[in-house]
Order: C-alpha cells, then structure tokens, then sequence
C-alpha cells in the first residue's frame, strides 16, 4: 500500500481529482481509498485529503501521517509545517509551482522531487486557474501508482478534452528537480 | 449482473436505498450526510428512481412524514446525522414504538457544545433507548448491504421495528472506495414487495395511536422489547440469506476477527474496526494473541454473542466514538461489561475513547490501547485511555 498526502486550497479541485485516481484504480482491479479532511470550508483556505493505492484490500480509515508521495497543489503551502510532515525518507514530492524550485523550500527527505506549472499550463489549457487534472498527469508520471492511459481516459469523460490536454502537457512537461522517476 | 463502482459512503446508503424500490423518501439536509438526499432527489428527478420525495422544512418534518406514509403502507427511506437528529427525536421515539419498520442512514456525528460539524459517533449512541434497532458499518460495502439487509430485517413479522443504519461521518461518509453494486434485478430477487399487516387506508377507516393506560401500554414495551431479543435471530438470519444471493457475510450481531485462542481483545464499533484490524495482525506477528469483536449491532445488544466471544479472554477494551455521560467511559465498554456479568472477574479490561469531534482513530492508538492490555494481567476494570494526540505519537 502507497500512502499519499495532498495539499491544496478550496476551489483547486483536489477532491474531484482523487475520486478520479481512486475511481481509475477501482476500474483497473486494483484498490484505492480517498478520505477528504474539511477544515472550515471556503475558497482559498488550505484544504488536504488522503490518498491510498494498493493491490490488496485497504482496510485502516484513518488520516496518513507518513505519507509516502506529497502532491502540493499551491505552493505557499510549503511553508506551512503541516504540508511536509512526516514525508517518509526517500518519497516523494510533486508541487504546482512556477518558481525556482531552490526557492521552495522542499523537505529535504524527499528522494524524488518534481516540479510542473500546473496552474499555468491550466489556464493556457482550459482557461481557468485549476491545477488539478494538470497534476494528475504529472502524479501518473512520477508515481506510477495509477494506470496513465485509464487515468486519462477518465480525466476526458469527466471534465473533457482540454483538461486530457493539461494532463498530457504537464505529463510531459514537469521537471525532476530531485531524484529520478 | 452488478457493477464495481468507486462510490463514498454517502453514495452507498443513497443506492442501497434506491435498490429497495422506496415509495416515499423524506429527508432535511444535514453535514456530513446531505449527499445522501442529493443524490437521490437526483435519481427521482431524473426518473432513474420511481419514488415519491418529500422536500421538508426540518427533521422533525421529515421524520412525520415518512411516518405516515410508513402507517399507509409504504416503504420508507430518510437520513439524518447529530442536530438533525436531536431536532428528529419525537416522530423518532414515536416511529420505533408505533412499531413501523423503515430504514433511516445516520452519517454519525459529534454533537454539540462545543460546536462541531465533524465525525463521532454520539449523535447515534445517544438515542439509543429510543427502540430503534442500530447497526454500525466498517466499509462503504457494508453500508450499501446493510442498506439492503436492513428493510428485510425491519419488514420481518417478528420483528417490525425501524433499523439504523449508522456508519461514520467524513471517515466513511465522504470516503470513497470500491464497491459492488447488485443490480436492480439482484436487489429484488432477495428483498420482497413490502405488506405492513394492518395499514391506514381512508376507504377502511381505523384510529392509530389512541391515548393508551399504563397497563396496557406496558404490554406494548414488553412486546417491544420481546421482538428486539427476537430480532437477534433474525439478523443472523439475513445476514445468511444475504450471503447466499451476494456471496458477502458480516457475521450478524458481531464479527469475532481472529478470537480463537485469544488472550487479548479489541472491541470496536464502525470504520474504526478496519484500523483495529491490522493492529490484532501485527500484534499477532510478535507472538500476542490478540483478537477483535467488531459490534455491528448494537441495539439489540448482542449480549450473548458477546459473551461467547469475551468468555476466555485476559483482556479487552473496548474503543468508543463518543463517551457515557454517567459512567467515565464509553457506552459500549458499559454494555460489554453488563454483557459479561460474572465473566469479568480475574479479567483486565478498560474503555478506550477516542474520535471525537473529527479527531482521527489511528492505528498507533489502537495499538498504544492494545499494548496497554498485554501488560495488565489480572488488572480489573483499568482507567479509562483518553486516545488523545499524545497517545498517537
């Protein structure tokens, strides 16, 4: 079992991004829990949830304290200490940024860090400032937790073709600033 | 032939209730469970349901209507959690001891003071000497069966008391995870048209509920309290019936998870259950004979099974979601020991609280509550644990 922690804020889509992960690895036979954590919900404030993929059965519903992947959907949440807690030694990190990834200020654990402009190439892509099907591309890539062609599949019939694009173009266009994928 | 779905918690109530053909629904949103009457005033709406929804002004609203649609005759569904609950509880009371089976969801909350929208398991634990018949869920499988299970467990002649179907607010609520959904055809071939024997009906016109003397109102809670012992069996039924059309078994009342031969035991309530799981496994793997006794239902109480499974036990504790006002400790660690009885003595047990208000239950608790166990032999009842952060880490 991989466990996976997300940061984002309200309105970036990280929940609907992680029932397409769990929904994609249900439809391949494999197993996938998603638990979202509501804080005071409103657009903007920080929001996380918790992702798991396996092979066998999940059975803990519990929140993930040692995450095995971090996406970070905003990164001014970097500098929260909640965001990078407990990120196992080795995992990995994938951050929606533009800024120059020494800036960061990544957990230095991280065995494998990349960095994409999720929300730029969303809004060159479909025209608004949501990152989340940009990092779903560049989770596939990195990770390989979850099958990239069904994933994908998935991203078009849900929010259509032009957030397929943004996946496919984050997908190919994050950089490994750390580590290798 | 069903399908597998990737579906929360909530989902699972709204199709396990929409596979039991319902003919009326009425339901007043409340956080976490208002994606329950979302999604099937959406499946009215668009036909794919044929049910009649009631939109109300509360819970107390929701709960009468669904009442008199119940005395009618009809099948019934609604769904609630904590102050929806509360708001609910005098067509509640009046449901249960009218005697008229239904289903109602609870996405079981904390209540209030202080305020809180978030998981525990109070809201439930709170109401129940309210006659209703309560079972608590660990997976969104479970919740959608139950679902099922439930109308044939409540619709049963010997029975004919409403069952909640509890299961935890945003731990499974808004979880999302794979589930087999029957199809509608699976759905019928195991649950049957529903007859209430004797119904409202204008064109016979009969009174319902007149003003009743104690003596003979005390006939009526002996009655009740006799179909509630009586619905023990039943459970156990179903869930056999169930498993030979769906191939999936619960266990009825209770699930003993890895009981034989155990010193030590785990009793849990809900999703916790899964958590608790993998604690009795790696414990096992150090050579401690740890088991769980996973209570599903909870009213009635299983007070026998119970019993059985604690009988040759060291140890147990029991973890609640919410607390006993009365007593410092929680409420399932009271029955359980009211359970046992005489069975207690040279034991070491203790209640275990934890998940209030939001608050995780994770699996370093559970085990911190386990490990405190193995080394108390012969201890008696022990302090209640308070499964706070510390204790986590």
């Amino acid at each position: 079992m991989q466990e996976l922690r997300l940061h984002g804020r309200g309105g970036q889509g990280l929940v609907k991004a992680s029932h397409l992960v769990v929904k994609t690895a249900v439809e391949t036979g494999r197993y996938g829990q998603f638990i979202p954590f509501f804080g005071v919900e409103r657009k903007g404030s920080p929001v996380f949830g918790f992702l798991r993929l396996s092979g066998e059965p999940i059975r803990r519903k519990t929140q993930v304290y040692e995450p095995d992947v971090l996406v970070v959907l905003d990164d001014s949440l970097l500098a929260l200490p909640a965001t990078c807690a407990g990120l196992k030694p080795g995992g990995t990190v994938i951050v929606n940024s533009a800024r120059e990834p020494g800036s960061l200020g990544l957990p230095p654990q991280a065995g494998t860090v990349a960095v994409v402009d999720a929300t730029g190439i969303a809004i060159a892509e479909i025209g608004r400032a949501i990152p989340n099907t940009a990092m779903l591309g560049a989770l596939a890539r990195v990770t390989g937790l979850v099958d990239e062609a069904a994933l994908l599949e998935n991203i078009a019939l849900e929010f259509g073709e032009a957030n397929r694009a943004a996946a496919l173009r984050a997908r190919d266009g994050l950089r490994i600033v750390k580590g290798g994928a | 032939m069903g399908e597998r779905m990737a579906l929360t918690g909530n989902k699972c109530a709204s199709y396990g209730a929409a596979l039991c053909r319902p003919d009326l629904i009425a339901a007043y949103p409340i956080t976490p469970q208002s994606s329950v009457v979302e999604e099937l005033a959406g499946l009215v709406y668009s036909g794919a349901l044929d049910a009649r929804m009631v939109q109300v002004e509360s819970e107390h609203s929701a709960m009468s209507v669904v009442q008199g649609a119940a005395a009618a005759g009809g099948r019934v569904f609604t769904a609630t959690s904590a102050q929806g609950l509360a708001l609910m509880f005098e067509p509640y009371f009046r449901m249960s001891t009218l005697r008229l089976p239904m289903v109602m969801a609870i996405a079981t909350r904390e209540m209030t003071s202080p305020e809180t929208i978030w998981s525990g398991q109070q809201d439930a634990m709170s109401v129940r000497e309210a006659g209703w018949i309560q079972c608590f869920c660990e997976t969104n499988q479970e919740i959608l069966d139950m679902i099922l299970q439930g109308y044939m467990l409540a619709e049963d002649p010997r029975v004919l008391i409403p069952v909640n179907i509890c299961y935890d607010g945003f731990y499974s609520s808004h979880l999302m995870e794979g589930v087999d959904v029957p199809s509608q055809a699976e759905a019928d071939a195991f649950l049957p048209p529903y007859g209430l024997p004797a119904k409202l009906d204008p064109r016979e016109p009969r009174s319902l509920d007149p003003m009743t003397p104690g003596e003979l109102l005390t006939k009526y809670r002996r009655s009740h309290l006799e179909a509630m012992q009586a619905a023990l069996e039943v459970v156990e039924e179903v869930d056999i019936k169930f498993a030979k059309a769906f191939g999936r078994s619960y266990g009825g009342a209770i699930e003993a998870y890895r009981m034989d031969g155990a010193d030590y035991a785990l009793v849990t309530v809900g999703g916790m259950t899964g958590a608790a799981r993998e604690v009795v496994d790696a414990l096992r793997g150090e050579g401690l004979n740890f088991g769980l006794v996973k209570l599903r239902f909870t009213r009635p109480f299983p007070a026998a099974r119970v019993r059985e499974a604690l009988a040759g036990v060291k140890g147990f504790a029991v973890v609640d979601r919410s607390v006993s006002f009365g007593w410092d400790a929680g409420p399932m660690y009271v029955e359980a020991c009211a359970a046992l009885g005489g069975l207690l003595a040279g034991k070491a047990h203790f209640s275990a609280i934890g998940g209030l208000g939001g608050a995780d239950l994770s699996v370093a608790q559970l085990a911190a509550a386990a490990r405190r166990l193995a080394g108390a032999e012969g201890a008696g009842r022990m302090d209640t644990l308070w499964l706070s952060e510390e204790v986590r880490q």
